[in-house]
C-alpha cells in the first residue's frame, strides 16, 4: 500500500508539473504580454516605462529562467498578483471556492441520486417500455446545452412562476436568521444545482444500467435469486451495492467536466463562484488570474482522483490498484 | 458459418439510430441548401424587432432585438455548428490516432512519455483550457476548431493504443516485421484499418461534444464574431428573456436536435460495429 502511494504520488506530481509548463506556455504563446495589456489599459506609455515594468515583472528574462521562476512560485503557492483586483490571484480564488464547493458537491448529489434511481428502474426491466423512455431521456438531458436548460428553467420558475430568484447566491441587504438565511441560500442554489446535474444525471443513469446490468447476471446474484430472495431484495441489497462502485470511478474522472460546465451555469444565474471569477479575468484581461484558476482547477482534479483511486481500494480490497 | 448481416440491415434494426440519421440529414441539407431557398442575411435588419414566431408569414420565426430574422440566423448557425463539429473531430480524432498508434506500436518509455502528455489533457478542465485558448488566441473560427480538439483527442489516444497493443502482438503484424514492412507503413496500412470501427464510433460522440462546447463558447461570447451561431443567438436572446424568450428557446431546441440526432446515429453505429454487444 505504501509503495503504490508513493508511486501514485510521483506520478501525480509529474502529472501537475507539466500542467504548469503548459500553462506557461498557452500565456507565452499568446500575442503580447501583460505590459502590454497594461500600457493599452492607460492609452499610452514610453517605451522605458514598458522596459522598467518588463523588469519588474521579470519579463525581459529569456524564456527558461521564466520558466524556472513561475515553476519555483508555484510550487509556494505563489500564483502572482492579478493587478486588476489588486489582490493576490491565491487569495481571490479561496473567497470564491466555497461558492462553487457548494454548487458543485450540490449538483454532484442531485445526479448521484437521480442517477441512481433512474437507473435502477432501467435495469430492472431491461426492454420494455419503461427502459426505453429512460434511455432516450438520458440521451436528451446529454443533448441539452446547461446554460441553455438554466435560461429556460428561468424563464419557466421566475419569469413565469415567480417561485425562485433568477440570479445570486443570496437576498441583497435582508437577514433573515441562521436558519432563513440558509432557506434563502437554497432557493438560490435549486436552479443552477439542477441545470448543472442535469448533463451528469444522464451519464450517472447509463452507466448505472450498465453495471446493473452486469452484475445481476452474476453468480452470486443468481444464487441469490436460487436461494428464493424476490426480486426487490436482489436488486437492491445485492445488486445494487455492488453496482455503484463505478460511480465512484465516474465522480473523479467527471470533476474536470463539472468544473468546467460551472462556469457557464454560473454566468447564467450569477453565482458568485469561480466560473464567475474565471469569466470576469476573461474580459478584463486579467491572465493572471485565468491561468492560476485553470491551474488550481487542475490540482483539485489530480488531488480528487489520488483520493477517489484510495478509496477504490479501501471499498473493494479485490482492486489491485497498483496496476 | 452464422451469417452475419450487413452494415445497413445491423444499423437499420434500430428505430432512434434510423430517427437519428434522419434528422440529421435534414439538418445537413438545411445547412448546405437553407441559404439558397430562404435568401436572407442573417445580420440584416429585416423587419420591425420582436416579431414573435407566427406574426408574420415572411418571417416565420420571428425577429430579434434588432430586427434581424431568426429562421435566417438558424440556417446559418447550421453551418456554422456542423462545420465546427466535423472539423474539429477530424482534428482530433486525427491527433489521437497519431499519439495512440505511436504510444501502442512502440510501447516502453515512448508510450510511458505519450501516457503521460495524454494525462495532462485529460487533467485539465477542458472546457476552461478552450476558453483560455479561445481568449489568448483570438476567436476565430480556426482557433475555436484547433482548441476543441486539442481538449478531445485523449480519449480517441487511449482508445487506438489499447487497440494497437493487442494487435501488435497478431501474428500478421510480426509477420509484417519479418519481411520489413517500415514502421509507418505497419501502422497506417496494417493495424490501424483493424481498429476503424471503435474510432468512428468515438468520433462521431466528439461530433456531439464539439457543437455543445462551440454553443457554450459562443453563448460566452468567445464565439467568431463574424459568424452567427446558434450558442450565440442564444447570447443574444438572453439579453431580452424576459419578454422574449423564444429568442434563446428557438437556437437551444435547434442544438438540442442536432446532438441528440447525432448521439442516436453514434449509437447506431455502435451497435452495428460491435456486433458482440448487439
Amino acid at each position: 500500500m505504501g509503495r503504490f502511494l508513493l508511486r501514485r504520488l510521483a506520478q501525480a506530481l509529474l502529472v501537475l508539473v507539466l500542467i504548469a509548463c503548459t500553462n506557461f506556455l498557452i500565456v507565452n504563446a499568446a500575442p503580447g504580454d501583460m505590459v502590454d495589456v497594461m500600457a493599452g489599459e492607460s492609452g499610452a506609455a514610453d517605451a522605458a516605462y514598458l522596459a522598467a515594468l518588463r523588469e519588474k515583472y521579470s519579463l525581459d528574462k529569456p524564456l527558461p529562467v521564466r520558466l524556472g521562476r513561475y515553476l519555483g512560485a508555484l510550487a509556494t503557492l505563489d500564483l502572482g498578483h492579478s493587478f486588476r483586483h489588486n489582490e493576490s490571484v491565491v487569495a481571490l480564488i479561496l473567497s470564491r471556492f466555497p461558492a462553487t464547493l457548494l454548487l458543485m458537491f450540490s449538483a454532484l448529489g442531485i445526479a448521484l441520486v437521480g442517477g441512481v434511481v433512474l437507473g435502477v428502474a432501467a435495469a430492472r426491466r431491461p426492454g420494455s417500455l419503461r427502459d426505453s423512455v429512460i434511455s432516450v431521456v438520458a440521451l436528451l438531458g446529454y443533448s441539452t446545452p446547461l446554460f441553455w436548460f438554466g435560461l429556460m428553467l428561468t424563464v419557466l420558475m421566475s419569469v413565469k412562476l415567480g417561485l425562485l430568484p433568477s440570479s445570486g447566491m443570496s437576498t441583497i441587504g435582508e437577514d433573515f436568521g441562521t436558519l432563513g438565511n440558509a432557506v434563502d441560500v437554497g432557493k438560490h442554489l435549486l436552479m443552477p444545482a439542477v441545470t448543472l446535474a442535469l448533463f451528469y444525471i444522464s451519464t450517472y443513469t447509463r452507466l448505472m444500467r450498465a453495471s446493473m446490468l452486469e452484475i445481476s447476471g452474476m453468480d452470486f446474484a443468481r444464487t441469490a435469486k436460487a436461494k428464493g430472495l424476490n426480486e426487490r431484495q436482489v436488486a437492491y441489497r445485492h445488486v445494487l451495492r455492488n453496482a455503484i462502485l463505478p460511480l465512484v470511478s465516474l465522480f473523479g474522472v467527471q470533476l474536470g467536466a463539472v468544473l468546467g460546465g460551472s462556469v457557464v451555469v454560473e454566468v447564467v444565474f450569477g453565482w458568485p463562484g469561480l466560473g464567475t471569477l474565471a469569466f470576469d479575468a476573461l474580459f478584463q484581461r486579467d491572465y493572471n488570474l485565468l491561468m492560476g484558476i485553470l491551474f488550481l482547477s487542475s490540482v483539485l482534479v489530480v488531488l480528487v482522483n489520488l483520493g477517489v483511486d484510495l478509496l477504490y481500494s479501501v471499498l473493494d480490497p479485490r482492486i489491485e490498484v497498483g496496476r | 458459418m452464422i451469417e452475419r448481416l450487413g452494415f445497413w440491415p445491423r444499423f437499420a434494426r434500430s428505430p432512434t439510430a434510423l430517427f437519428g440519421l434522419v434528422i440529421l440529414a435534414a439538418i445537413v441539407v438545411l445547412a448546405i441548401v437553407g441559404p439558397f431557398l430562404y435568401a436572407a442575411d442573417p445580420w440584416a435588419m429585416a423587419t420591425t424587432p420582436f416579431q414573435w414566431p407566427g406574426d408574420d408569414p415572411t418571417h416565420p420565426l420571428g425577429s430579434d432585438n434588432a430586427g434581424r430574422d431568426v429562421l435566417a440566423g438558424l440556417i446559418h448557425g447550421a453551418r456554422v455548428s456542423l462545420t465546427i463539429g466535423v472539423v474539429a473531430a477530424s482534428a482530433a480524432v486525427f491527433i489521437g490516432v497519431v499519439v495512440g498508434a505511436v504510444a501502442g506500436y512502440f510501447r516502453g518509455v515512448v508510450d510511458d512519455l505519450l501516457m503521460r502528455f495524454t494525462e495532462v489533457f485529460q487533467t485539465i478542465p477542458h472546457f476552461l483550457l478552450v476558453i483560455v485558448l479561445v481568449a489568448l488566441l483570438q476567436p476565430s473560427t480556426p482557433i475555436i476548431c484547433g482548441a476543441i480538439a486539442i481538449v478531445s483527442w485523449p480519449p480517441v489516444a487511449r482508445l487506438v493504443r489499447g487497440q494497437f497493443l493487442t494487435l501488435r502482438q497478431r501474428a500478421f503484424v510480426e509477420s509484417c516485421v519479418v519481411i520489413g514492412m517500415s514502421a509507418p507503413r505497419i501502422i497506417f496500412t496494417q493495424i490501424l484499418p483493424n481498429c476503424i470501427a471503435p474510432i468512428i464510433v468515438t468520433g462521431s460522440i466528439m461530433v456531439a461534444s464539439a457543437i455543445l462546447i462551440e454553443a457554450g463558447l459562443s453563448f460566452l461570447g468567445l464565439g467568431d464574431p463574424n459568424s452567427m451561431s446558434w450558442g450565440a443567438m442564444i447570447g443574444f436572446g438572453r439579453q431580452s428573456l424576459r419578454t422574449a424568450w423564444y429568442l434563446a428557446a428557438i437556437p437551444g431546441l435547434a442544438i438540442q436536435l442536432t446532438v441528440l440526432a447525432i448521439s442516436f446515429v453514434s449509437e447506431g453505429l455502435n451497435d452495428a460495429l460491435n456486433p458482440r454487444l448487439g
